[in-house]
């Protein structure tokens, strides 16, 4: 297997929620949308989706409330079984794997943190963190270390032997992230992972993750609500409606080229000049010269500059070479805000 | 019966007949079938089955019992199955109260028992229930009982595990497997309201007279609740719990062991708190067949009418349920609680060393001091002569003489027999049709095929009129109980303070072992049919103040606040909103109390009636296994019709009211 196959690729992924969702799949004509699959007793809770994830990648989902997210990454993890398409996880199809296969992987390759945490309510801290080692059979000495790490990690040094209970909300979700931690999984999914924590944590949070995905290459997707994490954390973002896809690309170009008006809509509040880069703007055909920016340089980061300079072009650099040229212009109407 | 509030009918379609007119041609009917009785114009087939249509079910179900018993080995199979079982209540009869078995160290001093019992408490329930627990096992050793309550005990202590285990495996299966949920389902209902002699009987027949009967009856007896709690927990774990485990990795076995069954904990407690109690009111029972114990001496000491010393054993018994009650909800409420980091070994387990150092203490206390060992005969501080006297005086005094002869006559003479004998009156299909209606204008067609096939199955058992006859007891200590019930509740509910006064004293009250209401009949009427009506009556009253109390509180606040702003008096209030909307959950309480007075019509039947709890009784002595077997499903049927409709009528009820469930 190369390095630059995907993790996990997904080919026309269903899942409905229903009587008898297979059946119902087989005969339904296809392009039926949402509204008539409901009218006929079934919920989609995925609809048609492709996507891949490749290896390192960091993939944000975001989607209102009941569009599928949660459902899709359960998909993922073959929490649940899928209505129809295929789900490869490594090259091999969950689908077809056998119980024995499928723990191996969970135990192994697998890490997941829950929306509302699912905690074991009679383990304390310390138990719930070292389960996973405890299933995969780790004798007692070595996981209570591992556990004690990562509780550490986390910030709960202290609380090792509370009752979930007896935890606030963020306690409780820090002990569910800690959880996943232990295992140091190749794969991760985390559903809205920081919802419960106070700013200050979830920044030290983030950036944990971004430390840890950047060192051990971690493959992440990641369900958040929030699309200042989501462009903190995004290699590329994934937006969801009634169960499918609606674009999955790169933040900058999500905000520049949404591709359907319900993305343009979901999109229309940010920023964009936090969202937008210089290699993202860059046109062909231009060419300019003086002090180049850098491609990864946002615009609100070239603010002073865009507003003092005269030229009509500037160039480009990545990592020290030139790739093309900005047009001033371009750059502050976004910053501005009217494009 | 509710009738009067019955929702109006849906407006049918036309050319259809709605159940209530249905119902009332059915009324029609069996009314005209009863004046053509009271005129002598009935054929007498008609009046009741003639013998010769009688199917010979007993002789059949004896044929084939004795075939599965013997021919297929199932006798020699559970004879040696109960070896096992013997072995181990040999071994806890040694224990408890010295019985000469292996491993012949017993008994166990009382106050060592009773000493761990304390600590047991205290660890449940803090000093209060610490000191309950105490002062029991104190009372119980120094009224001199403690040889007999541990022979009770000693079945108890096996049997709960026993029903605990096998009630958590089979709750796991049906929740497992949707086809043994589906099987199971119907026979746990038809469980649930079989009469206890049913279950001695075989008992004894497969599994030898003595305590093993009396544990394996009992066992069994206290299984279906905990199926259906394991059931109910298990499905209420949260589902992200479970994909916790699973996506820890969990096989299916560790699914079970390490998530679904503690994260279950609470509902398979109060389950583990219901079989104790069953298996208590179960065990107390078996005295029919001659297990000795609490019961046993009770029964001996209510025969012989000793009201003094039924009494003491009255109050042990309600004082042990109360306490294995109390200790088993709190245990059910306990959390788990954490320790600070580095607090040293003796001090977590600190509890244990205690019970095992109180344990020692005693022990080797009782080597010394006899008292402290058994307390025998002439130590013991039983005043069973005095209360014999002092109740017998009481009884006496010619105002309460006066008072209860006037009742028994009145009851007797001018309500009772005359209903007995109306109802006795009605010709068979007359009866089951009023039955029939009965079902279809509450609940519907279905209950009311089923109401109709039941009691038609009655008819056929041959055994109509001892049925009639417990129907009239059922209804008359329940109508009685409603008297006297229902006011109580509507009174109780005025205020937060005496509502939970009453809840609790009902709580209470359901937690003693049936057999214990028949002390104070028989205390005030003697052994007579007004006692039966009475202890019946007691009995089924608890359920419906109970759930009128709950039902008037669960009322809704804006709708009374409604009413009071409409300027509702407080009598308009009550009849105009506050019951109608209450009437579904007291109609459970009604449930209950039919429920609970089919129960304790059977077990009052010693007093002496001329029902089927009588000749239910006579079948233990002998071995009728068919004939056993027979009355009590008669009993089952009956008792089955009523829960069928009432419930179906409550919960649809409760769905139109709006109130959810
Ligand atoms: N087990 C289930 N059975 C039936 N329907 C389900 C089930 N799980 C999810 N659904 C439905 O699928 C749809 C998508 O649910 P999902 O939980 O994936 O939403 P989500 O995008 O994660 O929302 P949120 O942001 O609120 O977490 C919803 O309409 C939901 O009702
Ligand atoms: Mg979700």
């Amino acid at each position: 297997m190369t390095s630059d196959a995907p993790v996990i690729a997904a080919r026309n992924v269903w899942k409905l929620f229903g009587a008898d969702p297979k059946k119902y799949l087989r005969k339904m004509p296809s392009g039926h949308s949402y509204d008539a699959i409901q009218a006929d007793g079934y919920i989609a809770g995925v609809k048609d989706v492709s996507i891949d994830v490749a290896r390192g990648e960091m993939l944000v989902i975001m989607g209102l409330s009941g569009s599928g997210k949660s459902t899709l990454v359960r998909c993922f993890s073959r929490l649940h079984d899928i209505t129809g398409g295929t789900i490869e996880v490594d090259g091999q199809d969950i689908g077809k794997l056998r119980e024995r296969d499928l723990i191996d992987l969970r135990r192994n390759k697998m890490g997941m943190v829950f929306q509302s945490f699912g905690l074991l309510p009679h383990r304390t801290v310390l138990e719930n963190v070292a389960f996973p080692l405890e299933m995969r059979g780790q004798d007692k000495h070595t996981r209570r270390e591992r556990a004690l790490e990562v509780v550490r990690l986390v910030g709960l040094e202290g609380r090792e032997d509370y009752f979930p209970r007896e935890l606030s909300g963020g306690q409780q979700q820090r002990v569910g992230i800690a959880r996943s931690l232990a295992i140091e999984p190749d794969i991760w999914f985390l559903d809205e992972p920081f919802s419960a924590l106070d700013p200050l944590i979830r920044r030290e949070m983030q950036d944990e993750f971004l430390r840890l995905q950047a060192m051990l290459g971690k493959s992440i997707v990641f369900i958040t609500h929030d699309f200042d994490e989501a462009l903190r954390l995004a290699d590329r973002i994934a937006i969801m409606k009634d169960g499918a896809v609606e674009q999955c690309d790169t933040p900058d170009r999500i905000v520049l080229n949404p591709a359907t008006e319900y993305v343009r809509k979901f999109t229309e509040d940010i920023d964009k000049a936090r969202v937008v880069r210089a290699g993202g703007l860059i046109r062909d055909g231009l060419a300019g010269d003086g002090t180049p920016v850098e491609a990864t340089a946002t615009v609100r980061d070239m603010a002073r500059m865009l507003v003092s300079d005269t030229r009509e072009t500037i160039p480009v650099t990545r990592d020290g070479a030139m790739i093309g040229a900005l047009s001033r212009n371009d750059a502050l109407s976004i910053l501005v805000g009217t494009d | 019966m509710a009738d009067a509030t019955m929702a109006p009918a849906p407006a049918s379609g036309s050319g259809e007949v709605s159940p209530q007119r249905f119902a009332l041609i059915l009324v029609g009917i069996g009314a005209a079938l009863t004046v053509f009785q009271y005129l002598g114009l009935l054929p007498a087939a008609l009046h009741r089955l003639p013998e010769s249509m009688i199917p010979p079910f007993a002789p059949m179900l004896d044929v084939a019992f004795n075939f599965v018993k013997d021919d297929l080995g199932l006798l020699t199979f559970t004879r040696w199955l109960t070896g096992g079982l013997e072995a181990v209540l040999d071994a806890t009869a040694n224990l408890l109260f010295g019985k000469r078995r292996w491993p012949n160290i017993g008994p166990i001093p009382w106050t060592a028992i009773a000493g761990v019992a304390t600590v047991i408490g205290y660890y449940l329930g803090g000093w209060r229930m610490a000191l309950l627990a105490a002062f029991t096992f104190t009372w119980t050793a120094l009224v001199g009982q403690w040889k007999i309550a541990m022979e009770t005990m000693s079945v108890l202590v096996v049997a709960a595990p026993l029903a605990f285990i096998i009630g958590l495996s089979l709750g796991i299966l049906a929740w497992k497997s949707r086809a043994f949920n589906a099987a199971i389902k119907p026979v746990l209902s038809v469980l649930q309201t079989l009469p206890f002699f049913t279950y001695l009987l075989p008992a004894v027949i497969f599994f030898k007279v003595g305590p093993t009967a009396g544990a394996v009856a009992t066992t069994i007896y206290a299984i279906p609740p905990m199926i259906l709690m394991t059931t109910l927990g298990l499905q209420k774990v949260s589902p992200e719990v479970v994909e916790a485990g699973k996506m820890s990795g969990c096989t299916k076995f560790q699914l079970l062991r390490n998530v679904y069954l503690p994260a279950a904990r609470t509902e398979i407690l109060v389950g583990v708190n219901q079989v104790i109690m069953l298996c208590l009111a179960m065990v107390v029972l078996t005295a029919f067949i001659g297990m000795p114990g609490l019961g046993a001496k009770l029964l001996a000491m209510m025969g012989s009418f000793k009201l003094g010393r039924s009494f003491e054993i009255g109050v042990t018994i309600v004082l042990l349920a109360v306490t294995l009650d109390r200790m088993s909800k709190a245990w059910v409420v306990m959390q788990p609680r954490h320790f600070e980091r580095g607090t040293p070994w003796w001090k977590r387990h600190i509890i244990l060393l205690t019970a095992i150092g109180v344990f020692v203490f005693f022990c080797i206390v009782a080597q010394f001091i006899d008292v402290a060992n058994t307390i025998g005969r002439r130590q013991s501080l039983s005043m069973g002569k005095e209360i014999d006297t002092a109740i017998k005086a009481f009884l006496s005094i010619d105002v309460v003489k006066a008072t209860t002869g006037f009742l028994r006559a009145f009851l007797n003479v001018q309500v009772l027999i005359p209903f007995r004998n109306f109802m006795l009156s009605i010709p068979t299909p007359a009866l089951i049709l009023f039955v029939t209606a009965f079902a279809l204008s509450l609940a519907g067609k279905r209950q009311a095929v089923y109401a109709a096939l039941f009691f038609s199955l009655v008819a056929l058992s041959g055994w109509w009129d001892r049925s009639v006859i417990t129907l009239y007891s059922v209804i008359s200590a329940v109508a009685l109980a409603m008297l006297i019930g229902l006011p109580l509740g509507i009174i109780a509910a005025r205020s937060e303070k005496w509502s939970h006064r009453v809840l609790l004293a009902c709580d209470t009250a359901q937690t003693f072992p049936s057999f214990v209401y028949l002390i104070p009949a028989i205390m005030l009427f003697g052994i007579t049919d007004i006692a039966v009506i009475f202890s019946i009556l007691i009995f089924a009253m608890v359920p419906l103040t109970r759930y009128t109390i709950e039902g008037l509180r669960a009322v809704p606040a804006e709708m009374t606040e409604a009413a009071d702003m409409a300027g509702a008096s407080r009598w308009q209030k009550l009849v105009n909103v506050q019951l109608p909307l209450a009437l579904p959950t007291m109609a459970v309480g009604f449930n209950q109390a039919i429920m609970f007075a089919f129960f304790m019509v059977i077990i009052a039947a010693f007093i002496g009636t001329q029902d089927l709890g009588q000749e239910l009784q006579r079948t233990l002595a002998g071995t009728d296994l068919g004939k056993n077997f027979v009355l009590g499903i008669c009993v089952s049927l009956m008792a089955l019709t009523f829960d069928l409709t009432i419930l179906k009528w409550s919960s649809d009820r409760k769905r139109k009211l709006g109130l959810g469930d």
